[in-house]
């Protein structure tokens, strides 16, 4: 006896209602990863907060992590599956290590190793809901690759996920350069997290910024950036409106 | 007001066009670099063009995961074949072995738009074209991709194909040189750049002749 039928909608790919194993939806998810080839090797920045829908349920959670000795991850989307990649890359790594064969995986190793992962899970119709930047050095190569959760990737310069690729990019387009300083590097992820931050619904004013490098991986403590509210546009945002599109 | 969910595909277009024109003694491939998701650039600088073996060069655009699942497949069984084989598939057989590669997931495609392009066992230039789902055939030249309604109608007018109704049956390759054909696969991804806002950034031309394959680029509108 059916009291409340449970309606699908048209264009849902759920199969039996049994599949409620599956992911249908995220639930608690990060914003923006921005990323970028420096001198020295990758910087990479991330907010600290974790979204319950709209509302900023967790404020500090870390999004990037490193991975083995010479790779760096961060990720957007659902935390609790970064959380599940982070465990598979664990096992990844453990088992790298206990070949103890003088070899370890590099940052393209282990790019290839998520995109598979992603790309499986996408075949299965059960994605992880992530967003990945993976970047790192080895042998004075860099690299900076991302993969998105239906396992498109490549690599370049400089990436970005979700709103980063809307905000972020044209600003690395137009400013990133070969062999950035450090400083200058900073500089330039600060001002397109800064973007981010005023357009971006869901980014927080705290952040961390990462750095990898031959030498390793450092990760800074959370810190806020200066924001300014008095340019005249914000004053009167609706001056203007009537009319336009 | 009924729940919104999230629903997501398990596809996506990352756009390109790829291009391939075979030759009396000559084979040219060519594709462009850009990937893009929506009206989103991804990246500028991304190949498109897989050697599969000596003397055979796909070109596929589409669904980019899909595309480098493919070439993987394709890759691991040319490395079988050659295991059980000792020597290269020739373009041929690859063209078949793609073919089926595609039909096998008749009913979860592979989102990927080929054009296989090289030399035969006589070193003629040969290229095979594709759909998503492995119906395939042997011609002259062809394109697919986002660009390919663009570009398709000008090689048609260019390289001027015998009709495939004659008897005897006339050979499609082209009879234009090398360099002439190279020519032509430049001002074709121009042309097609100015009007398909997926197509642009860089052009990558992949040439396999008797000395071997060699590979050329060429700049593109990057809006």
């Amino acid at each position: 006896m059916n009291f409340m039928a449970s309606k699908q909608p048209e264009n849902s790919l759920l199969g039996p209602e049994s599949d409620s194993q599956r992911t249908l939806y995220p639930y608690v998810t990060g914003t923006s990863v921005v990323a970028l080839k420096y001198k020295d090797g990758i910087l990479m920045a991330a907010d600290m907060g974790g979204s319950y829908g709209s509302t900023l349920r967790y404020k500090s959670v870390e999004r990037m992590k490193p991975i083995g000795k010479h790779s760096l991850l961060g990720a957007s989307g659902e935390i609790s599956d970064f959380q599940e990649i982070l465990r598979y890359l664990d096992e990844l790594i453990l088992y790298d290590n206990m070949w103890d064969d003088g070899n370890s995986l590099g940052p393209k190793e282990v790019h290839n190793y998520l995109t598979r992962v992603m790309y499986n899970r996408r075949n299965k119709f059960n994605p992880l809901w992530n967003s990945l930047v993976l970047g790192g050095v080895k042998n004075g190569q860099k690299y900076l690759g991302t993969v998105s959760m239906i396992g498109v990737n490549f690599e370049d310069n400089h990436v970005a996920t979700g709103f980063g690729n809307h905000l972020a990019r044209p600003i690395l387009r137009q400013e990133w350069h070969e062999n950035l300083s450090f400083e200058d590097g900073v500089r330039l992820l600060e001002k397109c997290m800064r973007v981010l931050l005023y357009r971006d619904r869901s980014a927080v004013n705290k952040l961390q910024i990462a750095k990898i490098t031959e030498d390793g991986v450092t990760i800074s403590q959370p810190y806020s950036l200066k924001t300014y509210w008095e340019f005249s546009a914000f004053e009167n945002p609706a001056q203007g409106a009537i009319g336009s599109w | 007001m009924p729940k919104e969910q999230a629903n997501w595909s398990p596809y996506d277009n990352n756009g390109g066009s790829c291009v391939a024109v075979a030759g009396a003694d000559y084979c040219v491939i060519a594709a462009d670099t850009r990937m893009s998701t929506g009206y989103n650039i991804l990246t500028r600088d991304y190949s498109k063009i897989c050697k599969l073996a000596d003397k055979c060069v796909m070109a596929s655009s589409g669904f980019q995961a899909d595309v480098k699942a493919l070439q993987k497949h394709l890759a691991a069984r040319h490395l079988i074949y050659q295991h059980q084989h000792n020597k290269q598939m020739s373009c041929p057989a690859m063209a078949q072995l793609l073919s089926n590669t595609l039909y096998y997931k008749r009913f979860f495609p592979y989102y990927s738009f080929n054009v296989l392009g090289g030399l035969d066992n006589e070193g003629k230039g040969c290229v095979f074209t594709y759909d998503a789902v492995g119906s395939y055939e042997k011609v002259g030249y062809s394109s697919q991709g986002s660009g390919s309604t663009l570009i398709m109608p000008f090689l048609d007018n260019q390289l001027k194909s015998p009709s495939p109704l004659l008897l005897p049956a006339r050979d499609a390759v082209t009879p234009l040189a090398e360099a002439e054909a190279i020519d032509l696969v430049k001002t074709v991804f121009a042309s097609a750049s100015e009007r398909d806002i997926y197509t642009g950034d860089k052009l990558e031309i992949v040439v396999i002749n008797a000395d071997g394959i060699r590979r050329e680029y060429m700049d593109l509108r990057k809006d």
